[in-house]
């Protein structure tokens, strides 16, 4: 009975999926920006993913230009649209010292949003959430959504809705190029790995029990995945497993590490909302169709992440 | 010249008898001799005046050395608690201060990035090159002591660890990068982990070798003082004896060697007292407040550490909020539960620095209390922003160069806080300071004083002896 959920629902972001690559082939056309990122051979996409492992992208309703909805309504009158963000992801949600302006691809998503809803780009509140209090901050209605490189799963679906879903990711290594590992296995065994406390990450390697099953040396937990980069550079940890957004963000960060062997634990990203605010997840949905219509994604593609995630994104729109 | 004459005709005598019990095993002649000796010493008048003059003699000398060295063991632990022991122990505490103060001040500097001004960074390579300076003193003099020797060599291999990993923070986030908060966050972490605890048991290692001086200060000089009037009694008693004898009224020789033995009594009980009530006040005046202050500043800084750390971690981390409440709780005592302004806090190190404190310092304190309540006030309204999510506005109002920012606050706090270790210091030296010498004065006097009553002894019984001549 489980399995066959599973499957049905598997089948259904297949489907989603589908579709959504469907929007994405628009953003080839004319409107297309010109792509400058060179392209770094070691920033190859991952292999081809089979089917999603979130397995609940599917739920989120349909597209909808309406805007009668309260939130929509809420969110006008109020002016502004409350966008939960990061501050420590490189090229995805990230404040740049030297501006003061928090920048990244998920900004530029929010951003498309509050343009669309406030004719404003520039109209939205940044609120950083710190990666544990995201549920919490959606359902009590502290931010309006969150664009936080937030993997749609079915058990968060239980609390919060998610919208379509905006970038294919998985779960990448990470580790210094003179390692020169060529496979996930390769690259983990008798190796001295980190990931995030609490993150998917972390599941992989050590499911419970004791199981061990890449056989690493040991497991280095820590707060943020960040803290693993620093670790790797200061050579007390091998390899880094983690979020295939963030993996490029820590490639894109060092010049001497490197995103190694295949994708694992396919899944989306997608933006996420109070559960009740179904008017808000069609309107968003809408935005993010129009998004990849419009050029606007390939153009936030090429921007900040064909550098550290190669030139062709094929990959990501899966 | 009589005395082995006597010795050869009183030894076959028959004086063995006394020995008890059928075991007549043949005693040794020494031993005989030694037995029959206090008979002989007292038989006849000469010979006991001759005894008690060698045995006052002894007694009186004996009370001279034994003062001395007791007043100049103590007069040498009172010079070492002011010119080694104190110092070397504030030393130590001032490297886990210094640290704590870099590890602060690195983080106002990396939030404040190209904007910190010259100051800032000042401030931190100061605290560099103080806690440095200070670890080469203390690795110089610990000496003997080989566990302060063992946080010395840790701090020293930790140092420049920690100082290399600041700097690669501050270039990453020169570029732009995330990573530098990382950085930054791992280098608080092993100061905070490693070498602010290790500091610390520098600090309680000094702290302990502070006691053990002040301990053997202050202990009074009771097996002096005890053998000074067993040998005024003696003398006393050989007086009436004298008098019962001769009728003589006054010995002066005797009398100058009472007056003597009485006078360096008296100098030693005034010395041993006025020693301890100085090391007493610069006890309680100076080490130990001190060390209770010392505390203060330390948590001062950890909270300010914790409150920029949590602005650096920009969300990564929940630790810094946390470290933040335990810091400041124990500081200042909890917040009270209804506590939304002024946080209604009370007790904590900050008021029990206050209460030991001597005069300007409890001024100093009073203060730093009042400044502690402004600071957890503008520390509340940048928490709020940053909960809100308006970082820009948590950001000024913790580090920006206004003054009414939660950095302002701590810094005028710490000033007090400085004020205050100021005036205990001076406290302490006022205190402390001569208590050897009075102590040193003691040694010299009891044994300039022993002698002449050992002199007053044999002028004394001398004249007496001379009388059976």
């Amino acid at each position: 009975m489980r399995s066959t959920v599973a499957r049905t629902a598997r089948l259904g972001g297949v489907a989603v999926l589908a579709a959504w690559l469907l929007g994405a082939g628009g953003a080839g056309g004319p409107g297309a920006p010109v792509r400058t990122a060179v392209q770094r051979p070691e920033a190859v996409p991952p292999q081809a993913a089979p089917a999603s492992a979130g397995g609940c992208e599917d739920r989120t309703p349909a597209p909808s230009r309406s805007e009668s909805g309260p939130k929509v309504q809420q969110i006008k009158q109020r002016g502004t649209l409350i966008v939960g963000v990061d501050q420590n992801s490189y090229h995805w949600g990230y404040r740049n010292p030297q501006t003061g302006r928090i920048e990244g691809f998920d900004i530029d998503l929010a951003r498309a949003v509050a343009k669309a809803l406030l004719g404003d780009p520039d109209k939205v509140t940044y609120r950083t959430v710190p990666t544990a209090k995201r549920m919490e901050a959606v359902k009590n209605g502290q931010v309006d959504l969150i664009a936080r490189t937030m993997t749609i799963t079915c058990e968060r679906w239980q609390e919060i809705a998610f919208s379509a879903p905006y970038f294919a990711s998985g779960q990448r290594l990470v580790v210094p190029k003179a390692a020169k590992v060529t496979s996930l296995a390769q690259g983990l065994r008798g190796s001295r790995a980190c990931v995030a406390d609490q993150s998917s990450s972390q599941a992989v390697l050590s499911p419970g029990g004791n199981r061990n099953p890449y056989g690493t040396a040991g497991i280095r937990v820590v707060e943020n995945q960040l803290d693993c980069l620093v670790l790797m550079q200061l050579g007390q940890v091998d390899a880094t497993l983690t979020d295939t957004a963030l993996a490029a963000a820590q490639a894109a960060q060092d010049p001497t590490v490197e995103q190694a062997g295949e994708q694992i634990a396919f899944a989306h990203m997608g933006i996420a909302m109070r559960k009740e605010d179904t008017d808000l997840v069609a309107r968003v949905n809408q935005v993010l169709v129009n998004y990849r219509a419009d050029g606007g994604w390939r153009a936030s593609y090429d921007h900040w992440l064909a550098g550290s995630m190669g030139a062709d994104p094929a990959a990501y729109l899966r | 010249m009589a005395a082995p004459a006597q010795t050869a005709r009183a030894a076959p005598g028959p004086v063995v008898a006394p020995v008890p019990g059928p075991a007549a095993a043949p005693v040794p002649p020494v031993v005989r001799r030694a037995m029959a000796w206090p008979r002989r010493a007292t038989r006849t008048a000469p010979a006991r005046l001759r005894t008690a003059a060698v045995l006052l003699t002894a007694l009186v000398l004996a009370f001279g050395a034994l003062t001395a060295w007791q007043a100049a063991a103590r007069a040498r632990a009172a010079g070492q608690v002011v010119s080694h022991s104190q110092p070397l122990s504030q030393n130590a505490a001032e490297i886990y201060r210094s640290l704590a103060d870099a590890d602060a001040t690195a983080a106002s500097a990396f939030l404040l990035a190209g904007d910190a001004p010259q100051a800032v960074r000042d401030r931190y390579h100061g605290d560099l090159d103080t806690a440095a300076r200070l670890l080469a003193e203390a690795a110089a003099r610990a000496g003997s002591s080989s566990e302060a020797q063992q946080w010395v060599a840790t701090l020293n291999r930790q140092l420049p660890q920690y100082a290399g990993l600041v700097e690669t923070a501050g270039a990453d986030d020169r570029q732009g990068l995330p990573l530098g908060g990382a950085y930054l966050r791992y280098a608080s972490g092993r100061m905070q982990d490693t070498m602010l605890p290790a500091a610390q048991h520098l600090a309680a290692v000094e702290a302990g070798r502070l006691d053990g001086d002040y301990r053997a200060a202050d202990s009074f000089p009771w097996a002096a003082l005890a053998l000074g009037l067993l040998t005024l009694v003696v003398l006393v008693r050989c007086q009436v004896l004298l008098l019962r004898r001769t009728n003589r009224v006054f010995n002066p020789g005797l009398l100058g060697a009472s007056a003597a033995v009485l006078a360096a009594l008296a100098w030693l009980t005034a010395g041993s007292l006025s020693a301890r009530s100085g090391l007493a006040d610069s006890r309680a005046n100076g080490a130990v407040p001190l060390r209770t202050l010392d505390q203060a500043r330390i948590e001062a800084l950890q909270s300010h550490t914790a409150e920029n750390l949590d602005l650096v971690a920009r969300g990564a981390s929940g630790t810094y909020t946390r470290q933040w409440s335990a810091l400041t709780a124990s500081l200042a005592g909890p917040p009270a539960a209804d506590g939304v302004n002024g946080g209604g806090r009370s007790g904590g190190t900050l008021a029990r620095a206050r209460s030991g404190a001597p005069g300007e310092a409890a001024a100093a304190l009073a203060e730093a209390q009042t400044l502690f309540a402004a600071w957890d006030d503008r520390h509340r309204t940048a928490a709020r922003s940053n909960e809100q999510g308006d970082y820009d506005a948590a950001l000024h109002a913790t580090v920006g160069g206004t003054d009414a920012s939660a950095e302002s606050a701590f810094t005028a706090l710490d000033q007090q806080l400085a004020r205050a270790a100021t005036a205990e210091q001076a406290a302490f030296t006022h205190s402390a300071k001569g208590t050897d010498g009075v102590l040193d004065a003691v040694a010299a006097g009891s044994a300039v004083l022993a002698v002449l009553a050992a002199a007053g002894v044999l002028r004394g019984l001398g004249r007496r002896l001379a009388e059976y001549r």
